[in-house]
């Protein structure tokens, strides 16, 4: 798996490319903990790229989360792919998290 | 053909047994003697109820083809120890190292013993202990420890093993198959067999029956339990578990939170009359609180909605502060004013607009010295703050994790496999205190699950599997029934009261092809294997059962502790007789030697019954000779047989 990070000027953007599985899940983690670290708190994770999700990622996603919200920030999802979306409807995440449309507009509603 | 006559014998026995049950209540319970009668009945019930269970569990038990595909996929080896030799886990990790298909091998310490993490640094062993982040948190034992080491490694599997089962080196190749064989096989479960053991097993540790034809039943309807060791889980699984469960907490504890915040704010901001602001802020907070309340209702998202709530706290609490700022800076101009104060020290310091602005945060706002606003935040907070881990694949409400985790499993859809071949050789308790302390583990936890989280209740189960979970529950509320199978003879030789009408033939005729059948389907489902000892513990360990039905009810509905103890394996500080704990026992066996020799003599002077007589005697040698084991037990002195096995050896070393 592949993570690219950009910072923009209202929320920083991690988007992970291929398989997000329990190897790929501390790359996430670490990306999004960087970004925290260096004071981004509003971020988007752009799942455009993303083929693959299992439950290990969306533990990833949910620590992501807890580390955004401690820091006073938040993390939103994007661009979520229809195999990823039926995970998360497996898993009752989506009662957690809203799927936004485009990263671009994922903190658009602030 | 052994499955169709077992199956005949099955439904033999559960309509012999309604025959005779029924014939019970309707024709033969001694009202006059109702205290003792009434029980009586109940309890044979009871008994009739477990058979029922049992002929279900027989009806679909059989082989399981080998897995067509070859094993496949990666592995995490998680060892898990606590308080045991460096050396005994050290000669499981070796042994779980050597397991020929390719893997990773990790020793859990939950004791985190750094001579511990030192020998596995030397053995290339991986060592794992809890995170910073479980330090004042609760730790949930072994599911905790299991759960701390899921997030640090990344195998697709993974098997578990106690600290003290050596593993086969073929272990990981004759389980994995069934995982590729069919993908939503999320646990294979492999028989515990004990090398400490000798033929006699006076502390009945080997469970030839329940790793044999009751796994293999259960299997029948996809119900296999996870017995805590010598298993293999497949991690998409587990973690799915534990975000299912994550997001079931989430959503009961928001809308909690936000039902009790909002009676809370309205309370406060009636008590805050003299501090306009704040009530009025409190007020339209109140009424945020009750339209996030409504949209998580209405299925919006929950981190949404918490985030929303969380800014209309921060707005609340910046609008407050910057009235308060505003008088600061007409203050502080004032002061400039006067050529007395122009100070350039005091300008810097104090026209700090970012400090001013870290005041408007929120802790520090005139908003956040409500409590109720405070305690709403952190609830609010969608991390679990009161648990190390937002997600807990094994299931944490019970001591034994293992049979509430596999249950979580079934009802999500996942199935289970048992593989009905030794693949571990494991190390039993060898004194009859420790031994009595891990029984009243597996029940308390056992009954846990059944008081919180119901088999017959549950979601996603079917009907097969509700009857095998429920039916271990109920074998251990086999105390009391065991009370009143010792008391009625007792009653009978001592008093010549009877609890049934009489001893006739209709009594035998009914009585008798019921007993007869069970016994004959017993023989056949155990193929010779030796189940006299479980026989004897079922009735034998009636105050263990007893005390942990009250224990654990006083648990999960008054909160009270269980006292739970680790299970110690190696015997340096165990060994004395446990008098505390095996005076009922001894107190019932002594009661039974005097009801013969009452009930003898009543024969001999003549105020006793022949018949009635012969039929308890028969029933009280039965009783005695199953609470026997209990002195046989006391009287151990642990494992000495020749030929021990490896692991029994290294312990041996351990101890030294």
């Amino acid at each position: 798996m592949n993570v690219t990070v950009t910072t923009g000027e209202r929320h920083a953007t991690v988007a992970p490319e291929g398989r997000l599985t329990a190897v790929a899940a501390p790359q996430l983690r670490q990306a999004v903990q960087d970004l925290i670290d260096g004071g981004s708190t509003r971020i988007v994770i752009d799942m455009s790229a993303t083929e693959f999700v299992d439950s290990s990622g969306l533990g990833a996603l949910i620590g992501a989360l807890k580390a955004a919200r401690l820091a006073g920030g938040d993390l939103r999802i994007a661009a979520v792919p229809e195999t990823v979306r039926t995970v998360l409807r497996l898993t009752n995440l989506d009662r957690v998290l809203r799927a936004h449309p485009t990263a671009a507009e994922a903190f658009d509603a602030d | 053909m052994r499955l169709i006559v077992i199956r005949i014998l099955a439904t033999l026995a559960v309509l012999l047994g309604v025959n005779y049950v029924a014939w019970r209540w309707l024709e033969s319970v001694n009202w006059s003697a109702w205290w003792i009668a009434v029980p009586l009945v109940i309890a044979e019930t009871y008994s009739l109820i477990d058979t029922v269970i049992f002929s279900a569990t027989m009806w679909r038990a059989r082989e399981r083809p080998r897995p067509t595909s070859p094993p496949q996929g990666t592995v995490d080896v998680f060892i898990t120890t606590y308080n045991e030799p460096i050396e005994l886990v050290m000669a499981t990790a070796s042994a779980a190292k050597r397991i020929a298909y390719p893997h990773e091998t990790w020793i859990l310490d939950d004791g985190a013993r750094p001579e511990m993490a030192e020998a596995a640094r030397r053995a290339g062993i991986g060592y794992i202990e809890r995170t910073a982040d479980w330090a004042g948190k609760p730790r949930h034992a072994k599911a905790g420890n299991l759960n701390n080491a899921l997030f640090q490694t990344d195998g697709e599997f993974l098997l578990i093993l106690d600290a003290d089962q050596v593993p086969d080196p073929l272990i990981l190749e004759r389980t994995l198959g069934y995982f590729a064989n069919d993908p939503q096989v999320a646990l294979v479960q492999t028989p515990q067999w004990f090398v400490n053991v000798d033929e006699a097993d006076p502390l009945g540790s080997q469970a030839p029956l329940f790793y044999g034809p009751i796994q293999q039943g259960k299997d029948g309807w996809n119900a296999a339990f996870f017995c805590g060791s010598n298993a293999v889980l497949r991690r998409d699984a587990l973690m799915q578990l534990g975000i299912v469960g994550y997001v079931r907490d989430l959503e009961s504890s928001t809308r909690r939170t936000l039902r009790a915040a909002e009676s809370l704010l309205d309370r406060e901001a009636r008590r805050r009359a003299a501090e306009p602001a704040l009530r009025s802020e409190l007020s339209k907070l109140r009424a945020e609180v009750a339209a996030a309340r409504r949209a998580v209702e209405q299925g919006e998202p929950i981190a949404e909605v918490t985030f929303g709530l969380r800014a209309a706290v921060e707005d609340a609490s910046r609008r407050l502060v910057a009235a308060d700022v505003k008088s600061i800076h007409a203050d502080l101009a004032a002061i400039q004013a006067l050529p007395v104060e122009r100070d350039a020290e005091l300008g810097v310091v104090v026209i700090d607009d970012a400090a001013l602005d870290r005041l408007a945060a929120t802790e520090l706002s005139p908003l956040g010295a409500v409590d109720a606003v405070a305690a709403l935040l952190d609830a609010l907070r969608v991390d679990r703050p009161d648990e190390a881990q937002p997600i807990q694949p094994l299931a944490t409400i019970s001591v034994t994790e293992d049979m509430a985790t596999a249950m979580q499993l079934h009802s999500l859809g996942w199935r289970s496999v048992y593989h009905h071949e030794i693949l571990a050789h494991g190390l039993a308790p060898e004194d009859l205190g420790t031994m009595l302390k891990q029984r009243l583990r597996w029940a308390q936890g056992t009954l846990q699950v059944m008081l919180r989280d119901n088999p017959l209740l549950k979601r996603g189960l079917s009907a097969g599997q509700r009857l095998m979970y429920f039916g271990t529950m109920w074998s251990y509320l086999s105390g009391f029934a065991a009370v009143i199978y010792l008391a009625a003879p007792m009653v009978y030789l001592m008093l010549g009261i009877l609890p049934v009408t009489a001893w006739s033939l209709d009594f035998f005729l009914r009585f008798l092809p019921y007993f007869l059948v069970n016994q004959l389907l017993f023989i056949l489902v155990a193929r010779g294997i030796k189940t006299w000892r479980g026989q004897q513990y079922s009735l034998a360990l009636f105050p263990v059962w007893i005390k942990a039905c009250v224990t654990s009810f006083a648990n999960v509905v008054f909160k009270a502790p269980l006292d739970f103890v680790v299970t110690r394996k190696d015997k340096t500080r165990e060994g004395g007789v446990p008098w505390r704990e095996i005076w009922p026992q001894l107190t019932a066996m002594a009661l039974l030697v005097l009801a013969l020799i009452v009930g003898v003599g009543r024969v001999i002077v003549g105020t006793g019954d022949g018949t009635g007589t012969l039929v308890n005697t028969i029933w009280v040698a039965y009783d005695l000779l199953a609470l026997s084991v209990i002195v046989q037990a006391a009287r151990y002195r642990g494992f000495v047989g020749a030929g021990q096995g490896a692991a029994a050896e290294e312990r041996e070393k351990g101890i030294a």
